[in-house]
């Protein structure tokens, strides 16, 4: 196995694939979104739990890759008693490290844990895997500014 | 520009040597791939194309290229003849008349152009020739539960544009399609019944004559999907007695771009065209216009010229071998494929169990590992298969899994790629760290 490969799939990521974080819908949450990706049947669905404009946690449920699934587990430790603006700062630098085709190394204080997603944005095709949850949180808050 | 030579092929079964020689004759087999030799198992999604087909199409190009079925100079012509020639390979390749063979994009556009000639009948439009194209309320399409999207979209649409019903044939748990559920739906109801001939997931290979029969003793039209098979075994439409059937150039060593649609002369001259404009007119006034005969009337506007040459080219090649030995070759490594993953701890096949005829391909599940991260193992390897549902949801859903990995042998392949494949797939579930607890298919069948 190549060294690549070890950096896709490190032990972070594998980790919370199989352990995931706020993994199972909780009770009243104040938005929620469903994503599917076609190609490989890949799907979360997040809900956010808010305390007038602080999100102050999320849960979610799917199935998927292990890219895929642990995104969604290391997003959730991201997102933790937040702001609309900071969340969205945060969705922003993920989505430029996933664009980045390996070149930036991924602002920690910003992502935390979910930096060693890094990796998966050297494989193009792996790209939407780790975006699913991110674009399923950016919905779910799109959905509560037009509530 | 040569086929494989002569002399280089025996006459008895496909041996290592000669594919090791064939092999030479793809120019991409040769690339690496992160590192290792491509092995290139995805052949049921596209196959690789030799020398000599690159050379046809080159040759057309840089020789012959204009516009076929007009204008009067020597090129041409000459593209015309090419053109057409390649349409009588062709239809020799599946055992039928060259005014049977419509050149269509791929296959799907060539359902896509029945099921749509099927609409504008049900409209009215060619009647009376084409009124027992026609369909209504109280009439019922028939497919079954394990196709491609491409066999199973254009019906529902062509369901909901007529009133029409569409029935589905079940299968079981090994993937079989239930004849005794066929025999039953197939009614006096029934106008078309369009099956797979091979199954792109599961590998397996439909009884067509005993469909054909079934619908043909109730007047049914019968569209069979030759994706799969067209490739990969000797193929003779003509005896088979299907009235329609489709297949795609780009999984037959030829380009994308091309592929096939065979209808029986009497029901394609009988038939509404789908595309309409130039090239398939005979005369037109600003009111309306006069068809020619098939396939030139479901041929309209410019065609895919040089693709078609080299789709000629491609059956030669394949002629040249043999279908009966490619087809056993690859029968061979299909066994090898089921038989060695049915041995590994957490393998579960989708499909008939080793032993049992198959194609040359085989999809599986691994436990608690996802087919993307299976795929992504084996490309680091080399290996390249095909992850996902493989454009047939129901069928997967059928089997409860929404994705599996599928490895797809051609003639190219050989034993020590099915065993290195084989050995990947044992690494993935350590390196995933996945403690299996389903056993070997051959001790305890399981069922997803
Ligand atoms: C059984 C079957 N039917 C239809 C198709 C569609 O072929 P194409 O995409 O070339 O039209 C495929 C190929 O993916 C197939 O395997």
């Amino acid at each position: 196995m190549s060294s690549s490969l070890e950096s896709l799939y490190q032990e972070v990521i594998m980790d919370h694939s199989r352990t995931p974080h706020n993994h199972g819908l909780r009770e009243g949450g104040s938005a929620e979104s469903h994503q599917l990706n076609p190609t490989c049947g890949d799907e979360v669905t997040l809900r956010i739990h808010s305390q007038g404009d602080t999100i102050t946690s999320l849960s979610w449920e799917g199935h998927g890759c292990a890219i895929s699934q642990a995104s969604a587990s290391l997003l959730s430790d991201v997102i933790v008693d937040l702001d609309r603006a900071a969340v969205q700062e945060r969705i922003d630098a993920f989505r430029e490290l996933m664009r980045s085709k390996g070149t930036l190394e991924g602002d920690e204080e910003l992502l935390g844990d979910a930096v060693v997603l890094g990796g998966v944005s050297r494989y193009i095709a792996r790209v939407k895997c780790a975006m699913l949850a991110w674009v399923a949180l950016e919905d779910a808050m799109a959905k509560t500014s037009a509530a | 520009m040569t086929v494989p030579d002569a002399s280089t092929l025996s006459d008895g079964p496909l041996t290592l040597a000669e594919v090791e020689r064939l092999r030479a004759d793809f120019p991409i087999l040769g690339e690496t791939v992160n590192g290792h030799p491509l092995s290139y198992l995805d052949s049921g999604a596209t196959a690789q194309r030799p020398t000599h087909v690159l050379e046809a199409e080159h040759d057309y190009l840089t020789r012959r290229n204009s516009a076929v079925h007009r204008g009067a100079h020597t090129l041409a012509a000459e593209a015309t003849e090419v053109f057409e020639n390649a349409r009588a390979r062709v239809a020799a390749f599946v055992g039928v008349r060259e005014n049977e063979i419509v050149w269509t994009s791929n296959a799907t556009e060539g359902i896509n152009l029945v099921a749509y000639a099927f609409s504008n009948a049900s409209l009215g439009r060619g009647a009376p020739a084409s009124s027992r194209f026609a369909l209504g309320e109280g009439d019922e399409i028939v497919t079954t539960e394990m196709e491609h999207h491409a066999n199973l979209i254009p019906w529902q649409e062509l369901a909901a544009r007529t009133g029409a019903t569409l029935r589905v044939i079940p299968i079981d748990d090994d993937g079989q399609l239930q004849m005794a559920a066929a025999e039953e739906i197939i009614g006096s109801r029934t106008r078309v019944l369009a099956f797979t001939h091979v199954s792109n997931v599961t590998g397996v290979i439909n009884p067509v004559e005993r469909l054909v029969a079934l619908a043909h003793a109730v007047g049914a039209l019968v569209v069979l999907d030759a994706c799969q098979s067209a490739p990969h075994r000797p193929l003779d439409l003509g005896a088979l007695g299907v009235d329609f059937a489709v297949f795609s150039g780009h999984k037959m060593l030829g380009p994308t771009g091309v592929g096939v649609l065979y209808g029986r002369a009497e029901l394609l001259d009988a038939m509404p065209p789908f595309l309409t404009g130039g090239s398939m007119i005979t005369t037109v006034t600003l009111e309306k216009a006069e068809y020619l005969p098939a396939p030139q009337r479901f041929e309209a506007g410019t065609q895919r010229v040089s693709q078609a040459i080299a789709l000629g080219a491609a059956v030669d090649y394949l002629s040249e071998v043999g279908m009966q030995r490619i087809h056993d070759w690859e029968a061979a490594l299909g066994q090898r494929l089921v038989s060695g993953l049915s041995a590994i701890p957490g393998i579960t096949v989708l499909g008939p169990p080793p032993g049992v005829e198959r194609a040359g391909l085989a999809s599986f599940v691994v436990e608690g590992v996802h087919a993307h991260d299976v795929g992504q193992y084996l490309d680091d390897l080399g290996i390249a298969v095909r992850v996902g549902h493989h454009c047939a949801q129901p069928l997967h859903r059928r089997f409860g899994v929404t994705a599996s990995t599928r490895a797809s042998a051609y003639l190219y392949n050989t034993p020590a790629e099915v065993d290195a494949f084989l050995e990947g797939v044992r690494e993935v579930t350590a390196f995933f760290g996945v403690v299996p607890t389903l056993y070997p298919q051959s001790s305890e069948r399981t069922s997803l």
